[in-house]
């Protein structure tokens, strides 16, 4: 029951991703694009993604946390960090310039994948790779700080 | 080449993406950030949830093919670049990602709606050198 829901629940965002227009790299390329405000070709149908879903989720999430529990989990597992560091500054910088390259974020990249796209999926193969590397990278980094604190 | 602008299009697919947020919170606990859902799918696990979010990213990509059985096309795509371009952006979105802990859903939709702060610093930033980057493939290039 809790493969299914997942399953379904990622039916669902891919499926307003599709239908907000998300997976097509032209179209967030096309926001990305405010050189063209003055000329009248500028997309911001991404800014109205971001917003209704940012609202939406706001809303829901204040009623959703007030529970003790989820509903197939023990407990709510919420980033703890709040202090900026480096990471969260120099992994997003990263993140925009390969987003500006190829028009593709996560999310849009697998649904575009459904299409059969021989393009989503290089993209994809790339991706994950860079993920699992910065995940090792990261790992191994918490790893040796760990090693210094107890020496 | 120009795109549609697409208010209504836009705005109900942001409150279905929202709606998912939402439903992974109260059934699993979980923060829908889709860098951090699909690293996970891969070792070290450090819990027993990488099959749920292999079966999430399943429903992913499933959902264009559900998306075209329901309205009868294919919602439109055309990626500009070839395949080196590709990989390489492939490559920095995934490394970026990974590295500052979410991309646009976790940071961007996930991460504002809880009002943090680290968030509204990492979609300012990838916002900025996106914008940068676009302006330099599509302006100066």
């Amino acid at each position: 029951m809790s493969l299914i829901t997942q399953f379904l629940i990622g039916l669902l965002f891919g499926s307003g991703l599709t239908l907000a227009g998300m997976t097509n790299p032209q179209k967030i390329q096309n926001f990305l694009d405010v050189a063209a405000i003055p000329s009248g070709t500028w997309d911001p149908s991404l800014a109205f993604v971001m917003a209704a879903g940012t609202l939406v989720t706001y809303l829901g999430y204040k009623l959703v946390l007030k529970r003790k529990r989820p509903i197939f989990d023990t407990q709510f597992h919420l980033p703890k960090k709040k202090s900026l560091d480096a990471p969260v500054i120099v992994g997003p910088a990263i993140f925009g310039i390969g987003w500006g390259l190829g028009g593709f974020c996560p999310g849009p990249a697998f649904t575009a994948l459904g299409t059969g796209s021989s393009q989503a999926a290089i993209f994809i193969v790339a991706m994950l790779g860079g993920m699992v590397a910065a995940r090792l990278i990261a790992l191994k980094r918490i790893g040796e700080k760990t090693v210094t604190v107890k020496a | 080449m120009i795109t549609e602008f697409t208010p209504l299009a836009s705005t109900i697919g942001g409150m279905m993406i929202g709606v998912a947020a939402i439903l992974l919170m109260a059934t699993h606990g979980r923060i829908a950030g889709i860098s951090g859902i699909a690293v996970r799918m891969f070792p070290p696990y450090i819990d027993k949830d990488a099959s749920g979010r292999v079966m999430f990213i399943v429903g992913l990509i499933a959902s264009s093919l559900f998306f075209t059985k329901l309205t009868g096309h294919w919602a439109p795509m055309s990626v500009s670049g070839g395949p080196l371009l590709l990989a390489a952006a492939g490559l920095l979105v995934g490394f970026g990602s990974v590295w500052g802990n979410g991309c646009t859903s976790g940071h961007g939709i996930c991460g504002l709606s809880r009002l943090s702060f680290r968030s509204l610093v990492a979609v300012i930033t990838f916002m900025a050198t996106a914008i940068i980057t676009v302006f330099i493939t599509h302006h100066l290039i």
